[in-house]
């Protein structure tokens, strides 16, 4: 029961926050569009973010204690960015790195040590 | 119209049943929660990344202020959809707020991209439904998704590596669109230093912290300089 409490709880959260993306410019900067803090968050902050969410997860999905640490990840990794410079198509990236990763996973090729 | 809003919807529509089914797949692979937890989460959250991410966080069993932080800081570039489209959506009535409710990445791009007609009400009309058409095929992919996961049988230990490579492809595209390679090492760093310093309960947090930070002292750095060469010029 506790757990759909938690549940509930975590949509309704993710919910709100993420309505509150886009609903404060509505509510508070019908006037300060052309601040020049509102300009500069704009013009870096989603990159910067996206990023850091690159890099926290592609840290996560690694082995670190397999024979050659994290490549099992940054393989797939290195597939995605290769794949997208060429071929500009986020779904064909996409999916290429994560068969890539599944594959590496599911026959444990790379993330020997145990 | 419907069949004008349908034509304009088609690229977004090939965007998002793929990307919807990949959410479901993970959602019901990944977690032990009833399939139809997925598209009530396309239904009243409504964002990719953030639907994929919140996976992850509820596998963790993250806590609500770590959720509230990250679901917002990963969506905040929807402030900055929301502040080029105040005079657009300027007396839409009723359907202002299904409209900002429902703007995502694709849906700005279409509605900032599409011709529009002198007719305000018209256009505004139109706006609705292009976006009521593109939830419609998200939520229909979480659908598609999530039943997927929950009734074919395979191994999918790895497919959580989705999110990583989407991260991977929106850091490109924003590095595209930008042409300036600053904001992604900040954004690299910051989750480095974060990684090392923080245990991982709050790493995300102290990264977004970080970043923040940096941002701002480029800000007033970025001040400084401008108004120093405007003294200069004097």
């Amino acid at each position: 029961m506790t757990d759909g409490y938690y549940l509930a709880a975590f949509i309704l959260v993710s919910a709100l926050a993420t309505l509150a993306t886009r609903l404060v410019p509505f509510l508070f900067f019908e006037r300060h569009t052309e601040h020049p803090l509102v300009q500069h968050l704009g013009r870096y902050l989603p990159a910067a973010v996206m990023a850091l969410l690159a890099t926290v997860f592609l840290q996560r999905s690694a082995n670190w204690g397999a024979g050659i640490p994290g490549l099992d990840a940054l393989i797939p990794g290195i597939l995605v960015i290769a794949v997208h410079v060429r071929r500009g198509n986020a779904l064909l990236s996409i999916a290429a790195g994560t068969i890539a990763y599944m594959a590496i996973q599911q026959t444990g090729i790379l993330t020997g040590g145990y | 119209m419907n069949q004008n809003v349908f034509k304009l919807t088609l690229p977004i529509l090939f965007g998002y049943l793929p990307l919807g089914m990949a959410f479901g797949v993970l959602f019901t692979t990944q977690l032990d929660h009833p399939w139809w937890i997925a598209p009530l989460m396309g239904l009243v959250i409504y964002a990719g990344a953030g639907q994929i991410l919140a996976v992850s966080l509820l596998a963790a069993n993250a806590g609500l202020v770590e959720v509230a932080v990250a679901m917002f800081v990963l969506n905040a570039r929807h402030l900055f959809y929301g502040l080029s489209l105040l005079g657009q959506f300027r007396g839409a009535g009723w359907r202002k707020s299904y409209l900002i409710f429902g703007l995502t990445d694709e849906t700005y791009s279409l509605l900032t991209s599409r011709p529009r007609s002198g007719d305000k009400q018209h256009e505004q009309a139109v706006d609705f439904r292009i976006t009521a058409f593109n939830q419609l095929y998200w939520v229909a992919g979480c659908t598609v998704g999530a039943l997927l996961g929950e009734w074919v049988a395979f191994n999918s230990t790895g497919i959580e590596f989705a999110l990583v490579a989407l991260f991977i492809v929106l850091t490109i595209e924003q590095f595209k669109a930008l042409g300036d390679g600053f904001p992604v090492w900040t954004g690299a760093l910051a989750a480095g230093i974060a990684m090392v310093m923080v245990p991982p309960t709050h790493q995300l947090i102290a990264a977004i912290a970080i970043v923040t930070g940096i941002l701002l002292l480029h800000y007033r750095h970025h001040c400084a300089t401008t108004s120093q060469a405007e003294t200069s010029h004097d």
